[in-house]
């Protein structure tokens, strides 16, 4: 049944659709003994016509959504994800357990990643210092605007949606890698096996520990990434002390930092269930551990970065 | 007692278990063997709910598995050990937190008493020593060891082992069966053992399954797979040279 153009079928939101056509190549026309004939790739000559594939890259909006067998559509990734969603939180079987877990993992995917977001924080504070001050050339713009836009970039943009990207690369590729480690050793299949909610027991902690952690990251980046400007800017001489510290407090509107963390709890939301997801369905090797912590990072810094652009619409407009 | 009705799977356009009807006995250890990707694995994950199976179905007590509610299913699924062909021990627990992990989800007993509990399980398959160390730390055998040792911690009423043999030496192989056989004999198991090693069906197997392309073959026991006239299965039991000298010998009286 098609309807809209769409080639309908019942559970086209969970499963690929079916290949279309035969197993052709792509071919070109020749000319064999005065006679119009197809050419495929590998030199096979065809009587007449050969069975070709319409295009081997999807033209249409439906191609990109629902791929030819073999090969997962986003449809089918985006309805798989919500499934998984739903089983994470279902009820557990021992919270006491879950909340033990839950403090692992606030150390492992949050107190161990205090040194790298600090580090960043002091020197892209310094770097924004200077850029910004370097591109302030009239005399009539006062001297605390240096410290003024330190503040506000990074409150708005560098600390929650930078840092989130770079949690995406350290945690991400974490969780996705451990998951997937497990799913490739049979560990998963062992949880369920007893009767464990594997998903809910695995992912539900690292779930809870990203979102409490992340907004505390953030904030120490804030105040890391300011103080990385002062540093700088004071330490080269390009603003002095006082204008600086006049700067960062001038016009300062606390929901700033609301949006802010708003925004890096849904980042922190979406790196922990995008690399989970990525880990949860790893099939194969050790290979194929390396390619879902790949996709997580990738997949994660691209929802992040739309996810961006709507909580801003949202919050700030 | 499990019962398998009827049950096909299949990915893809590949059909690997096409309509298998089989009866596991309770007390006693059943045998799937057969070639490598004949299906047997599948036919296990199926019985055991890990794939959903195109038809048939699988009864547990005469209850039918898929047809349970989730609540249902958890329930049985605590009644499973399963012994995986990797072990499919927990890296970062150590051997004794590996044996206390399914008391801790669902056993209601103090920590002290899973302590013990799982200090038992340890003792009987003879690694109490080792229950500090990471399975990392341990060799395959007693990977193995730890991985039976876990399998009943809860006192399953049905026990599967996948390729339980799998990488050990022959010792350690035979040491492996004797205790799959003894375990099932002491907590009166539904012991399900999918293998293709022969030295472990003569060893162990008193009820076996010959599984070949997706359907059940051959039935029988220790004896009658030793005198079958079934061609495929013949070709399979009597494919290495030590159990073609047992057949000479069988012949020559």
């Amino acid at each position: 049944m098609t309807f809209l153009g769409f080639p309908w079928r019942p559970g086209w939101l969970l499963h690929p659709v079916p290949s279309s056509s035969a197993k052709a190549r792509a071919v070109h026309s020749v000319e064999v003994r005065g006679r119009k004939c197809d050419m495929d790739l590998g030199g096979r000559i065809y009587k007449g016509r050969a069975p070709t594939r319409p295009s081997e890259s999807p033209t249409t909006l439906w191609a990109i959504l629902a791929p030819p067998k073999g090969r997962m559509g986003i449809v089918f990734h985006i309805g798989r994800y919500f499934l998984l969603i739903r089983d994470i939180f279902s009820r557990p079987e021992r919270m006491r357990l879950y909340l033990r877990r839950t403090v692992e993992e606030m150390d492992l995917l949050g107190v161990k990643s205090v040194g790298i977001v600090a580090l960043l924080s002091v020197f892209m504070g310094a770097v924004i210092t200077i850029q910004t001050s370097s591109n302030i050339d009239a005399a009539w713009i006062p001297a605390y605007v240096v410290g003024f836009t330190a503040r506000q970039s990074t409150i708005l943009e560098f600390s929650p949606t930078i840092i989130s990207l770079i949690l995406a690369g350290k945690v991400g590729s974490n969780i996705a890698a451990e998951i997937g480690s497990m799913r490739v050793k049979e560990q998963i299949d062992a949880l369920d096996i007893m009767g464990v909610n594997s998903a809910g027991y695995l992912i539900l902690p690292k779930i809870v520990a990203s979102m409490l952690m992340n907004p505390f990251l953030v904030m120490i980046s804030m105040f890391l990434g300011i103080f990385g400007g002062w540093l700088a800017g004071v330490g080269t001489g390009i603003v002095s002390s006082v204008d600086y510290i006049h700067g960062i407090q001038y016009d300062f509107d606390p929901y700033t930092v609301t949006y802010a963390l708003i925004k890096t709890v849904v980042f922190a939301f979406v790196i922990a269930t995008v690399a989970a997801y990525q880990g949860y369905y790893t099939r194969g090797g050790t290979r194929e551990v390396g390619i879902s912590s790949t996709k997580a990072v990738v997949y994660s810094n691209v929802v992040i970065l739309i996810a961006n652009y709507a909580l801003t619409q949202l919050l700030l407009i | 007692m499990i019962q398998v009705e009827g049950l096909s799977k299949r990915f893809g356009d590949l059909q690997v278990l096409n309509g298998i009807d089989a009866t596991f006995e309770k007390g006693r250890v059943n045998q799937v063997i057969g070639k490598s990707g004949s299906g047997k694995s599948v036919l296990a994950k199926c019985i055991v709910g890990l794939h959903k199976p195109e038809e048939g179905r699988v009864l547990y007590e005469g209850r039918s598995f898929h047809e349970m509610d989730d609540k249902e299913k958890r329930g049985i699924r605590q009644e499973i050990g399963m012994l995986f062909q990797g072990s499919a021990l927990f890296d970062s627990m150590t051997v004794l937190q590996n044996v206390m992990f399914p008391l801790s989800m669902f056993a209601d007993m103090p920590p002290s008493e899973m302590e013990d509990r799982a200090h038992q399980c340890l003792q009987r398959v003879n690694i109490l020593d080792k229950d500090a160390l990471f399975p990392a730390q341990i060799s395959g055998g007693m990977q193995k060891r730890v991985g039976i040792a876990r399998a009943i911690a809860m006192n399953p009423k049905y026990l599967f082992c996948d390729e339980p043999n799998s990488g050990l030496d022959p010792q350690t192989s035979i040491l492996i069966d004797d205790l799959i056989k003894e375990i099932t004999e002491e907590f009166a198991t539904t012991t399900i053992v999918i293998t293709h090693d022969m030295n472990s069906v003569m060893e162990t197997g008193e009820k076996i399954i010959f599984i070949h392309d997706g359907r059940k073959w051959w039935e029988g026991d220790r004896d009658e797979l030793l005198n079958s006239d079934n061609a495929e299965l013949n070709e399979f039991v009597f494919a290495g040279s030590l159990m073609r000298q047992v057949k000479k010998a069988m012949e020559k009286g």
